[in-house]
């Protein structure tokens, strides 16, 4: 079988590193930093999926502008990262309001593939627009978090990044919860989630509902790139690499579950950085991706933690 | 036909001027038009009934005082113009709508239907509101806690319609609020109805294909063919009308 046998080699699985512990504990720590920064950007993608029913395919360019303008403030006008970031956090909601308002609002609201269109096409001029402005050269955009690790074991190290990333989802996941659970704003995003129709007929108005979750959503997406960014280097594309595999996290934790989509994301985090390092696939991570998403499609198309929508018969 | 006009205009001059007055009311959907210039009027504190068969526009014409559809015509609502307002403004007027068929929120609690019913309001007794609703309809009081979703039909139905009341409308639009509840039910809804009616004075335009037992509830009575209004009159002069028991009450 030398098909098989090349087949296998190409995975290079050797022994000696299965069998060390600090290896499997530097890659549980970094896949759970990772899976920290895929699962914000997917809140996002479940904040929007939640309210229309769709996947904003923009959402990570959005996010990618956020960055950009994050770098701005803190490199290059010197504030602190942290108060960069949430500028940066404020302005893509400024900016995801006015798409909203201008591209989306016009088309129905419960007609998927229009919009699934638009943000296709928004994805492509943002990405663009953002090559242009800043050109193609990568940068490097600081951590909101000290480096250093206050816990080491040999090469195994739990770093402030790590923590701060975490830290950061559980927060947000922690605060979106109460969020739409006990205001009236987060009553009536999910009411509109649920009954477009019925959510018009109690007055809720439903427009800058949709609106409040773009720019909600936008918020996120931001801070979840400025998690990422400092790992990798800042260039126009990085968002769409990003994107899949917060993708697949979203799709693994049932699209429209703010838990699914933190599980779903530390699951792909540390599922991607297991197989990069063990089975050598890092040419095939993206790829890997793409097949959760569709394995999750095809055998559980709620995911782990998503409510098929109930209807009545 | 005349005489059941005839009476009808004195009955609506006896009780005072209209609450709600639809003048030269149309509704098109694209380029379909479904409504073609109908007029009616329901006095304050009155139950008004509308009759016709399917696809007569009985559903439109609700969808139109809501602005859920385009119209032309002018609507007023205690002499205020409704026409060309957005949907939730007509909501802040006290409009309130129970849509044929599913009109809760699947996915929200018992509880959370009865809050986004008082979306609008600022007052204080929306809480109370929601334990007076829990005594009058039993069954959502043991559900508060439960999806709306997994509810029955005819459970659904009754929250949609306490949903609605939780507005504290001055006019409560009810789009065949009987569907898929059983007989004994929809009798004790229509009393339950009655009594809003009575205790709080509001006004209730009702579609209903029951039309023996709306026609028992209700003081005037509009029949809809074709996006037209057909006839029209006091409920039990219609009741009593030949065509009228043919067409609509099977007798
Ligand atoms: N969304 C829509 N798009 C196009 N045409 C519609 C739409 N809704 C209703 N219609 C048409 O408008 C006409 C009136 O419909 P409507 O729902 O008002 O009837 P209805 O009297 O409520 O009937 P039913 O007793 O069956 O509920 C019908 O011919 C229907 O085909
Ligand atoms: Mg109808």
């Amino acid at each position: 079988m030398p098909v098989l046998a090349s087949v296998l080699g190409v995975f290079d699985i050797t022994l000696d590193k299965l069998g060390d512990g600090e290896l499997w504990l530097a890659q549980f720590f970094r896949g759970l930093s990772d899976g920290a920064t895929y699962a914000s950007v997917a809140l996002a993608l479940v904040m929007i999926y939640k309210s229309t029913g769709f996947i904003n395919f923009a959402q990570g360019s959005l996010a990618l502008l956020g960055v950009y303008l994050a770098y701005v403030f803190s490199v290059e006008q010197g504030l602190p990262v942290a108060v960069a970031v949430v500028c940066a956090m404020a302005a893509s909601a400024a900016v995801a309001m006015f798409v909203e308002r201008v591209l989306i609002r016009p088309f129905p609201p419960n007609h998927a593939l229009p919009l699934v269109i638009v943000t296709l096409g928004l994805l492509l001029i943002i990405d663009s627009a953002v090559g242009i402005v800043w050109g193609f050269r990568t940068r490097s955009l600081p951590s909101m978090f000290p480096s250093g690790a206050p816990i080491e074991w040999g090469i195994a190290q739990l770093t402030w990044r790590t923590i701060g990333n975490l830290g950061t989802v559980f927060a947000v996941v922690g605060l979106l919860y109460l969020l739409l659970a006990r205001t009236k704003t987060g009553l009536a995003f999910r009411a509109v989630s649920s009954n477009l129709e019925s959510a018009r007929l109690v007055g809720i108005r439903v427009g800058p509902t949709l609106g409040f979750g773009w720019a909600l959503a936008a918020a996120i997406g931001t801070l979840g790139g400025a998690l990422v960014v400092p790992d990798l280097l800042l260039e126009p594309s990085i968002m769409l690499r990003v994107l899949i595999f917060s993708l697949a996290a979203a799709a693994l934790g049932g699209l429209d579950s703010l838990v699914g989509a933190v599980v779903g994301g530390l699951a792909v985090g540390l599922a991607r950085n297991l197989l990069v390092t063990f089975l050598d696939l890092s040419e095939l991570a993206l790829a890997t991706a793409v097949a959760v998403i569709l394995v999750v499609l095809l055998v559980r198309p709620t995911g782990l933690f998503g409510s098929a929508r109930v209807e009545r018969v | 036909m005349n005489a059941v006009d005839e009476s009808a205009r004195r009955e609506s001059t006896a009780v005072g001027t209209a609450y709600l007055e639809v003048r030269g009311l149309k509704a098109a959907y694209g380029d379909i038009n479904v409504l073609h210039g109908i007029d009616f009027s329901v006095a304050e504190g009155q139950i008004a009934v509308i009759l016709g068969a399917n696809g007569a526009g009985k559903t439109t014409t609700l969808r139109a005082l809501c602005a859920m559809v385009s119209t032309e015509g002018s609507i007023k609502l205690d002499g205020e113009e409704l026409a060309g307002h957005s949907t939730a403004d007509i909501v802040r007027r006290g409009v309130a709508h129970v849509p044929q068929g599913r009109g809760t929120f699947p996915e929200l609690s018992v509880e959370e239907n009865l809050l986004a019913g008082a979306f609008v309001r600022a007052d204080n007794e929306v809480r109370a509101d929601i334990e007076r609703w829990y005594e009058t309809f039993g069954v959502l009081g043991e559900r508060r806690t439960q999806a709306a979703g997994s509810l029955s039909g005819g459970e659904q139905q009754m929250l949609a319609i306490a949903r609605a009341l939780m507005l504290r409308p001055s006019l409560l639009l009810l789009d065949e609020p009987s569907l898929g509840l059983a007989p004994m039910i929809t009798r004790t809804l229509f009393e339950q109805l009655s009594a809003v009616n009575a205790a709080a004075g509001t006004t209730m335009l009702v579609v209903e294909q029951n039309a023996i037992l709306a026609l028992g509830a209700a003081d005037v009575a509009y029949v809809l063919e074709a996006g037209a209004v057909a006839l029209s009159g006091p409920a039990s002069a219609l009741a009593d009308d030949d065509g009228v028991r043919r067409a609509y009450l099977g007798y």
